[in-house]
């Protein structure tokens, strides 16, 4: 039946539209490039000759570093727009800056935004294919899939296993892709912080609320920290920083509740002591990094699957 | 005297007189008239066998953009879509640029309606500019011709200026027509908070932002004792409000529109920007509320919130597309499959399109009374059509109900005795 897999999808938008199967061929995928890194000469020619617009309208550095470092990696060229946000207050439409790149050939699209849905509205418009880097509060999911092959990593799996996710959930989109890729792949996904962090019916994604991080966190096998955003003082969802992590700081003293193998994780960048203490992000058990040089993996797999990359896991 | 017009063998709807059955409808110089034993030999006929005679379709809330965004909708193409719907008048919000909010603008607008394919009623502003802040001229608006007062668009945040504008409405006669949103809760919401919106990461609009405005609304209208309208209404709660009050004697009269008892939040899914609109859609739960509220008397009537935008304020991303829908072509096919799925009888139908925005808004029809004016809607309940973006008659193609199969139609549309609208086979 492995055999006669093969890769869908044209534009990559959401976790929700892989299949598990999709999930396992994506992973392994990565695990066979993860190799060049450690190559002395960090190249292969498999995109030669491919075009890749890094289209990001939010600052970003890691995901478009990541991005961009794989797309070298595979021999593509890669241009970089930070569109500034104000450019659409200058009068150009998303669909108009798409058609403007479109008629420039590329063959891959990398769009990060600040509306959720926005890379959906650009693949309706545009021939090139559609990479996700992260739409307003929808979803991140590459992060989700780096996310995913840092557990199956180091845990040799993914069902069965228990994930607790602590802070901002509403407003996090890598946590709605965790949520939904984990799920998919059999393990629990518990979510935890203030409940004006917590958005409606998340249940539905596939999540179990927890009333408090201890309870998230008790016999966990990974412990994932959110970012606190600063302008969450002002909407106000949080009194203050340090009431946070007083109650959702992800620390020594909480981890203590789960298994003692423990994973912690962070999609970065950290406020440290805030939502994770130093001790913990440094400490042993934290993958933070190796969720880093797995991103740089899976988004070569994902570059090489869209242009219709057929080799796969090289198992 | 003009020629006169015979509308032979239709179903004559016309619950105000309690009339329900098949004759002729006799019409000259713009009234409806008494049949006479022998009709002129230069007789208009039409023949409405099988259809449905009412008195015109009124819409008492509509947005025509002239002035300021003609771009989008004129009060031409306006009537002409309020026309091709079945409607022989509108009541357009004053939500222009400028704001429909001194005397100069609505003569402006009355002006501009008077070549229009339906009569055209003006709405002003509750406050300077829809500002929020103080007053408008409602004294001199009246005599300009607006025949109410809302802030629609911009809810009237400060309780105050809402009591006050009830009471000084009251004085010179003016419906106030209440756009019932808490903002600090809505504010920045794209959709309705619930689980489509956390499955699309879209900012959620809680119920809560419209029950506690409605609430405000019929609390104020119990203080100052004075009648409060309360526009689309998109909410189970903000029905039940809505029901309670009615029956302790609360002067309240509330509308809903066709999209709310059509088409729940799911239709948002793959961010369709036609879906978008301001109160948004809601759940199912809320959607049979609705439906219930038509039913039992809660809602006194149907309106569209017809709000023509182009593809400049939809073809964006979801959270910066305008918000609302165009309705004047599909809010009879929505309200008709009402009748079909027995939710409402036909009767009822006019009383919540015609009878019922007559009697609020205090303009004349509703009704087919020899005398009455000769404003009617001939409807063919069966007449199947695909709602094409070809055969839209609005300036603007925002519609959810894009390529629907719809089924029922206005076949004739009269305006004071002119033909507005002539699609009878």
């Amino acid at each position: 039946m492995m055999n006669e897999y093969r890769f869908q999808h044209r534009h990559l938008l959401e976790m929700g539209q892989f299949s598990v199967e999709d999930i396992r061929y994506i992973l392994n995928t990565a695990r066979s490039f993860k190799e060049i890194a450690g190559r002395p000469i960090k190249k292969v020619p498999t995109l030669r000759g491919k075009t890749i617009i890094n289209f990001f309208f939010e600052p970003s550095t890691r995901t478009r570093l990541s991005f961009e470092i794989a797309a070298k990696r595979m021999s593509a060229d890669t241009f970089n727009i930070a569109a500034a946000t104000s450019s659409a207050q200058k009068g150009e439409t998303l669909i108009d800056t798409a058609r403007n790149l479109e008629a420039m050939s590329p063959d891959i699209i990398i769009i990060r935004h600040s509306s959720s849905g926005a890379p959906l509205l650009l693949s309706q418009n545009v021939n090139a294919a559609i990479i996700n880097a992260g739409d307003g509060i929808h979803e991140h999911p590459s992060q989700g899939l780096l996310d995913l092959m840092t557990v199956r990593e180091h845990k040799g799996r993914i069902e069965g296993l228990t994930v607790a996710i602590i802070g901002d959930i509403a407003h996090s989109r890598v946590a709605h892709s965790d949520i939904i890729g984990f799920t998919a792949m059999g393990a629990k996904v518990r979510v935890a912080g203030p409940a004006s962090f917590m958005p409606p019916m998340i249940e539905s994604l596939g999540a179990t609320v927890c009333a408090t991080a201890a309870e998230a966190v008790a016999g966990a096998d990974v412990v994932m920290a959110l970012r606190i955003q600063q302008e969450r003082l002002h909407d106000p969802s949080i009194p203050s920083l340090r009431e946070y992590a007083s109650f959702y700081g992800v620390n020594r003293k909480l981890l203590e509740l789960a298994r003692r193998d423990v994973l912690v994780m962070h999609p970065g960048p950290i406020n440290r002591g805030v939502e994770m203490s130093p001790d913990v992000a440094d400490g042993t058990g934290s993958v933070i990094l190796d969720q880093v040089a797995n991103g740089v993996a899976i988004r070569m797999a994902l570059l090489y699957l869209v242009m219709g990359g057929e080799k796969g896991g090289h198992e | 005297m003009s020629k006169t017009q015979i509308i032979q063998n239709g179903r004559i709807i016309d619950p105000v007189n309690g009339v329900d059955h098949c004759d002729d409808l006799w019409l000259r110089d713009g009234r409806i008239i008494a049949p006479e034993s022998a009709a002129p030999a230069d007789a208009l006929y039409y023949d409405a066998w099988g259809k449905w005679v009412t008195p015109g379709l009124i819409d008492m809330h509509v947005h025509l953009r002239e002035p300021g965004e003609e771009y989008k909708e004129t009060i031409a193409s306006g009537t002409l879509a309020a026309a091709a719907g079945g409607f022989t008048a509108v009541a357009c919000m004053p939500n222009t640029k400028p704001v429909n909010d001194t005397a100069a603008v609505t003569r402006f607008i009355i002006e501009q309606a008077s070549q229009g394919a339906a009569r055209v009623y003006p709405v002003g502003a509750i406050s300077k500019g829809s500002g929020g802040v103080g007053l408008a001229e409602y004294g001199e608006l009246k005599a300009a011709g607006v025949v109410a007062v809302s802030d629609d668009g911009q809810p009237v945040l400060d309780s105050q200026l809402m009591r006050r504008a009830m009471e000084y409405a009251a004085g010179h006669n003016l419906l106030v027509i209440s756009h019932a949103e808490e903002l600090a809760l809505s504010r920045n919401g794209v959709m309705n908070e619930g689980v489509v919106s956390t499955r699309l990461g879209l900012r959620g609009i809680p119920v809560a932002a419209e029950a506690i405005m409605v609430y405000r609304e019929l609390a104020l209208a119990e203080l100052t004792g004075h009648h409060i309208h309360i526009a689309h209404v998109s909410t189970a709660a903000a029905t039940d409000l809505i029901r309670q009050a009615k029956k302790r004697g609360v002067r309240v009269t509330a509308e809903t529109a066709p999209h709310y008892f059509s088409l729940t939040e799911e239709a948002v899914a793959g961010y369709d920007t036609n879906a978008k609109m301001n109160p948004p859609l809601r759940t199912e739960a809320d959607r049979q509320a609705i439906r219930q509220g038509l039913q039992d008397g809660t809602f006194d009537a149907i309106a569209t919130d017809h709000a023509p935008h182009s593809v400049l304020e939809k073809q964006v991303e979801f959270d910066r597309a305008a918000n609302g829908i165009i309705g004047l072509e599909t809010s009879l096919p929505l309200t008709l499959a009402l009748v079909r799925e027995g939710v409402i009888e036909a009767a009822r139908l006019v009383e919540l399109m015609s009878v019922a925005p007559a009697r609020i808004l205090g303009v004349p029809g509703g009704s087919l009374a020899i005398g009455s004016i000769a404003d009617i809607t001939v409807i063919d309940p069966e007449r199947r059509f695909c709602f094409t973006k070809e055969k839209i008659v609005s300036k603007s193609k925002n519609s959810p109900f894009l390529d629907w199969e719809l089924q029922g139609k206005a076949v004739l549309t009269v305006c004071g005795g002119r033909i507005t609208h002539n699609e009878l086979s």
